[in-house]
């Protein structure tokens, strides 16, 4: 690089750093956002289901009905409500105030003692699935219990003929905030950088100030340059922020090495800032810029990125278009970089293609900036 | 007044559709979108990759085994044959989960003791391992419960499982038309609040401002257009949910709109009084981000609102998308009557009338 062009590189840096220092929006997207936005996800996504209330509908209470829902108050997975009549419990659950109803009939002890057993009803409201599954499940763990209470105090053997051992590794106690929040990381700093450059070329046609700078000795890549460095510092801060609010205030364990939580981190600025150029050169207006913008990363980094949804479960065509989103590839490393380690089989693949990303986005923006007018 | 109304729309209209690109970034992505991420958007899983560490050379763990290959659920891509093999495998996610049978099980089990099991699942997606586990019980509670059968034990009691509006537990059917309430949300915020941000980066708001339009007017406005792009957007959403997705639409159809209309008034109010503080359009877009990001998030669109800490619940009541995914999901899955929403729209509408008061009060007095 020649001196003149270091030196129009280092003016066309300081007139964008006062840009930004001007309109305080871009340091607001830099540094407030990951603050606010990862404090309202880490404390309000959570897929723990706990105290669900659901109607418990004895018709004849006696001792039996009464053990099963001695089991269902010492649960911490339920908060259940009895009533004696199951046209009461059905309309509160079309209203939405129980998730489900346990109905016991009234011939529910004489039953027990005949050949089948009894049976237990179990209606739960399948309008939310997953959360139905896991109300399901839990009211499948509070009948074994009570199964198991039950033989024990009449010296019967245990019923149940397999002996479950449950492991989860990298996260042994299932705490959802340390998944979360590696990934929350990654679709954070897809939004940053796409809307820290998504309007600073659109900005510069629309204003007319590229014409001017088309008559100037800048070449469209010292243009490209001054405008990655300064968002990539910034986005560098952010990353940081957020990276310092995940260990110390969700207290997620970092097992992998911080130089390369840095490197993948920097490939995929780079690529997430590619993109937002590549929007804002191709859109030429701000308007459209923005809505592309918003479109292209917000929605897709949030439910195709399997930050949220698995990716394998996916039909095979969407499988393939989360391939073109850089967000995949960095949730993958976040989540190992944090929870697994310096696992080389999944960074390096995961680092390669965000590498290949940022090349193209950029490149591709190089293409399209010509000096020319339309 | 409303010539001047109209006038207005007609041009927001042509400042929306002239320009080709812009045209294509409002009709094109939602409807795109609704496709890629109603297939997308599922908690069920299905070919979870799986390995078998089968110490026992008995029949009942094959038994066990089978029950697991014969699961759509599940795809079996490895056998083990040994401790060391496992974690490799689960490092590199090419399992997420393996099935360590203990060498005595056959013979355990026959002597009326439980087998030993071993299930390992790979936390790192802690959702994922949840939902994991939970097929895993249910696969062990139906061997279990066949086994005691077999040899003429009996609980005495069992449970009988159904679920309401949604049989199958599809949770499609419940993601679906949460997708059409955020898709709709996205379009019409950005284009209310980027339309006002543009005219006031580009000088043209003063002269907005100068013309006999009164604030109002400028509201009515500015916003009509956003509720004729709501409208026509969701109408094609619905369509595509109900006749590509085959989400089931048991409820009455005007409900649904009565509903649209009060959740566009509360959103297109938020967006008018997000523009009406922004004086450019990257200021307008952050704005909107602002306040589009936390709504879906703490909508119940993905997780439901009642697992989040108290504090946060009270939070989201402020959030417009939030009553709506109730008018939404209830008149699609269960049929819900008008009168049982009511509770879901009175906030929507206070919500729209206190911004779009606020905004037209902002749009008098934010000069620059």
């Amino acid at each position: 690089m020649s001196a003149a062009s270091r030196m129009r590189l280092r003016g066309l840096v300081r007139k964008e750093c006062s840009q930004i220092l001007r309109d305080p929006s871009s340091i607001a997207i830099a540094f407030v956002m990951p603050v606010f936005l990862l404090l309202i996800f880490g404390y309000g996504i959570s897929l723990d289901a706990e105290r669900v209330p659901i109607a418990v509908v004895a018709e004849q209470p006696d001792a039996d009905t009464a053990g099963l829902e001695a089991r269902f108050d010492a649960s911490r997975y339920f908060a259940p409500v009895y009533m004696s009549d199951l046209g009461q419990a059905e309309e509160a659950l079309r209203a939405m105030r129980v998730n489900a109803i346990v109905h016991l009939q009234s011939d529910f002890s004489r039953r027990m003692r005949g050949p089948g057993g009894a049976p237990i009803q179990v209606i739960v409201n399948g309008t939310d699935a997953n959360t139905a599954r896991l109300v399901i499940g839990y009211v499948q763990g509070v009948w074994q219990s009570w199964l198991e209470k039950r033989a024990v105090e009449r010296g019967e053997r245990l019923g149940a003929p397999l002996r479950i051992d449950q492991r989860v590794w990298f996260n042994s106690e299932l705490r959802s905030r340390n998944y979360l929040v590696p990934g929350l990381i990654a679709i954070i700093m897809t939004l940053i950088g796409a809307l820290l450059t998504a309007l600073v070329m659109a900005r510069e046609w629309e204003r007319g100030t590229m014409e001017a700078l088309m008559v100037t000795p800048v070449t469209m890549g010292e243009v490209l340059l001054g405008k990655v460095m300064p968002y990539f510092v910034l986005g560098l801060g952010g990353m940081g922020v957020s990276v310092a609010m995940g260990l110390w205030l969700f207290g997620v364990p970092l097992l992998g090495s911080p130089w390369l939580l840095l490197a993948v981190s920097s490939l995929f600025l780079l690529a997430a800032l590619g993109m937002g150029l590549l929007i804002s050169t191709a859109a030429k207006s701000q308007f459209v810029a923005g809505m592309a913008a918003i479109i292209t990363t917000f929605l897709p980094a949030f439910l195709l990125s399997g930050f949220i949804f698995d990716i394998g479960s996916m039909p095979p065509v969407v499988q393939a278009i989360t391939r073109i989103l850089p967000a995949r590839y960095f949730v993958a490393s976040l989540q190992t970089l944090f929870l697994a380690g310096n696992v080389w089989s999944v960074v390096l693949p995961n680092a390669a293609a965000l590498a290949v990303f940022a090349a193209v986005f950029l490149g591709a923006s190089r293409r399209m900036l010509r000096k020319r007018l339309e | 007044m409303w010539l001047r109304v109209y006038a207005l729309m007609v041009k927001e209209f042509l400042a929306l559709l002239k320009d080709k690109r812009s045209r294509v970034v409002v009709i094109v992505p939602p409807l795109v979108q609704l496709l890629v991420f109603g297939y997308a958007a599922t908690f069920d899983l299905n070919h979870i990759p799986f390995a078998v560490y089968n110490q026992d050379p008995g029949p009942e763990s094959r038994e066990l085994v089978a029950r697991f290959t014969g699961s759509p659920n599940f795809l079996r891509v490895a056998d083990i044959a040994g401790e060391a093999e496992i974690s490799p495998l689960l490092d590199s996610r090419k399992v997420m989960l393996v099935l360590n049978i203990g060498p005595q099980f056959t013979r355990e089990l026959s002597a009326g003791r439980p087998g030993p099991v071993q299930v390992i699942v790979d936390g790192r997606n802690s959702n994922t391992a949840a939902i994991l586990l939970g097929y895993v019980s249910t696969i062990a509670a139906d061997f279990s419960a066949e086994h005691l059968r077999q040899s003429g034990a009996y609980a005495p009691a069992r449970l009988e499982v159904r679920a309401w509006f949604n049989p199958n537990l599809e949770s499609r059917w419940f993601l679906v038309p949460g997708i059409v309430g955020l898709l709709t949300l996205l379009v019409t915020t950005l284009v209310t609040s980027l339309s006002v941000a543009r005219e006031r980066e580009q000088g043209t708001f003063d002269q907005l401002l100068v013309t006999p339009l009164k604030p109002l007017e400028i509201i009515l406005g500015k916003a009509l257009p956003g509720f004729i792009i709501g409208f026509a957007e969701m109408t094609a959403i619905v369509l595509i949910a109900t006749l590509w997705f085959h989400v089931p639409l048991r409820g009455n159809v005007a409900t649904l709109y009565v509903g649209l209309f009060f959740f566009l008034f509360s959103s297109l109010g938020v967006g008018l009084m997000v523009s009406s503080l922004a004086v450019t359009q990257q200021q307008g877009l952050l704005g909107a981000f602002l306040f589009l990001v936390p709504s879906v998030m703490l909508s119940g669109f993905a997780t439901p609102i009642a697992n989040m800490p108290f504090w946060m619940q009270r939070l989201t009541l402020v959030n417009p998308m939030r009553y709506f995914l109730v008018v939404i999901r209830g008149v699609f899955l269960q049929g819900t009557p008008f009168h049982l929403l009511i509770p879901q729209l009175w906030p929507m509408a206070v919500i729209g009338l206190v911004n779009m008061t606020i905004a037209g009060f902002l749009f008098r007095r934010r000069l620059y």
